[in-house]
């Protein structure tokens, strides 16, 4: 088994690092540049921004955050929320991001994740779905930030989204998100099996236990995580430690020591 | 200050390589200037991307002479990804292509089962572990100089690059058990499979390390 990827998601409005509970109610958390230095330091394995009212506005305020962000962080990071174009795509990336993460655009037009994948390389294009239960082992695709329905069954648009070109999927779970009550492991099985790209759980971690779960029963590839970082609820090294106590592989981390 | 020069042939993320290496202490030059890149100091050969995109970008710029020439000179020089892959003679992604000839060897996919013989994923994607190669006793003198067997880095790929001579194989990494070479030296010149400039402390260590290479 090659390391699961331990990946810190910070959500943002504006200027501010928010969460919400099942994508809703958003509480300000602080400034996200300070946070992701701070998970770096940790030891953090990637960094996901999120742009949460992006789509909803049709702008993007992210690009000065991630060039801040990339001065003094070294390690991978996913810029997502309201990118529509190749154009927008190329102005994250040259703002330092390593991948973007698509939804709104790539349901409304999915030729867009062949363009980005074609123009930038596969490893660059994560497609991001919001997932919500219609019932015991179906979900629907949704965008927004868990606004919208689409209609559209959640395992058939992964697959579909693979066959586009998609390098990677963050798989999200509306109804999971921001519970701090487990990930929906069914879901993330269902996804893992459907598609044979790297896939990322994120919503609804709360403990170490429900991490674990999510990699030996979801078979994730990576693990979103933000309540339980954002307040504090657990260090990263506690969360790589327990993974790695359970026979987990995570990554060996060399303490910042410069 | 170290001045170093990184070859701008329109693939990879030439803003983190540059932010890193600054942040490490070196004035950067961004460039695709022939003359300038063959007279350069310390030359960063980035990219992400495929092979033979990669090579005709660089053809049609004039850079692989200038390349080719600035390697012959006893000079630092480091290959990312891509980079790396093109330091080699030859590429079998997408069909045969010859490549910059720095390193004797080709790329090859990563084979499509890991050890026991079933699927894995591929890309390689995410952290792993560098190891000493079974011919190598320490990294000391190299730009691994410090780095612990075991310290991990981040790599995103799908082909890897076979030395065929032995002493060029600087690092290996294991992929759910088969062994790839991850990065590879010839005197002054150096290439990583993984990107050392998102790669943390230890990404750091081997970019300081490569800035202080004496000239």
């Amino acid at each position: 088994m090659s390391n699961i990827r331990l990946i810190a998601r910070l959500d943002v409005k504006g200027p501010n690092l928010v969460k919400g509970v099942q994508l809703e109610g958003l509480r300000k958390i602080g400034d996200p540049n300070v946070f992701a230095k701070e998970y770096y330091d940790q030891g953090i394995d990637e960094l996901i921004y999120i742009d949460i009212v992006a789509s909803l506005y049709e702008r993007n305020n992210l690009l000065e955050i991630v060039r801040r962000t990339t001065k003094d962080v070294f390690i991978p990071l996913t810029v997502g929320g309201g990118l529509r174009t190749v154009e927008n795509v190329r102005d994250v990336l040259r703002a330092g991001a390593d991948k973007v993460a698509i939804n709104t655009a790539a349901i409304k037009r999915p030729e867009l994740i062949r363009e980005i994948s074609k123009r930038f390389g596969s490893q660059c294009m994560v497609l991001s779905i919001e997932a919500k239960k219609v019932r015991e082992g179906k979900w629907e695709a949704y965008y927004d930030n868990g606004r919208e329905k689409t209609g559209i069954d959640v395992i058939e648009w992964a697959k579909r989204g693979y066959e586009h070109g998609a390098g990677e999927i963050l798989l999200t779970s509306v109804d999971m998100e921001g519970t701090a009550k487990g990930f929906d492991i069914d879901l993330v099985k269902a996804a893992s099996d459907a598609v044979p790209i790297p896939l990322i759980a994120s919503g609804g971690m709360g403990n170490v236990n429900d991490m674990i779960n999510v990699i030996n029963d979801g078979c994730a590839d990576a693990i979103a995580m933000a309540h339980v970082l954002h307040y504090k609820k657990l260090t990263i090294q506690e969360v790589r430690e327990y993974a790695a106590s359970r026979n987990v592989n995570v990554r060996r981390l060399k303490l910042w020591s410069r | 200050m170290v001045k170093i020069t990184i070859v701008d042939y329109g693939m990879g993320n030439i803003l983190s390589v540059q932010r890193a290496f600054e942040y490490c202490g070196a004035q950067v030059i961004i460039s695709d200037n022939p003359q300038y890149i063959k007279n350069s100091d310390y030359l960063v050969l980035p990219g992400v991307g495929a092979f033979a995109d990669g090579m005709k970008e660089l053809s049609e710029r004039g850079l692989i002479e200038p390349i080719i020439d600035f390697a012959s000179k006893e000079r630092p020089f480091l290959g990312i990804c891509l980079g790396m892959q093109m330091m080699m003679g030859k590429s079998e992604e997408f069909g045969i292509h010859d490549g910059l000839g720095l390193i004797p060897g080709s790329v090859v996919r990563i084979p499509d089962e890991d050890i026991n013989g079933l699927r894995h994923k591929i890309p390689h994607i995410g952290w792993n572990a560098l190891e000493l190669p079974s011919n190598k006793k320490t990294w000391n003198g190299t730009i691994l100089e410090g780095v612990e067997p075991g310290e991990t880095v981040y790599f995103v790929h799908s082909y890897t690059a076979v030395p065929i001579n032995l002493p060029n194989r600087l690092a290996d990494a294991f992929y759910n058990g088969q062994i790839i070479s991850v990065a590879v030296q010839s005197g002054y010149l150096y290439g990583c499979q993984f990107h050392p400039e998102k790669s943390g402390v230890t990404g750091l260590k081997i970019i300081d390390n490569f800035i202080k290479t004496k000239i």
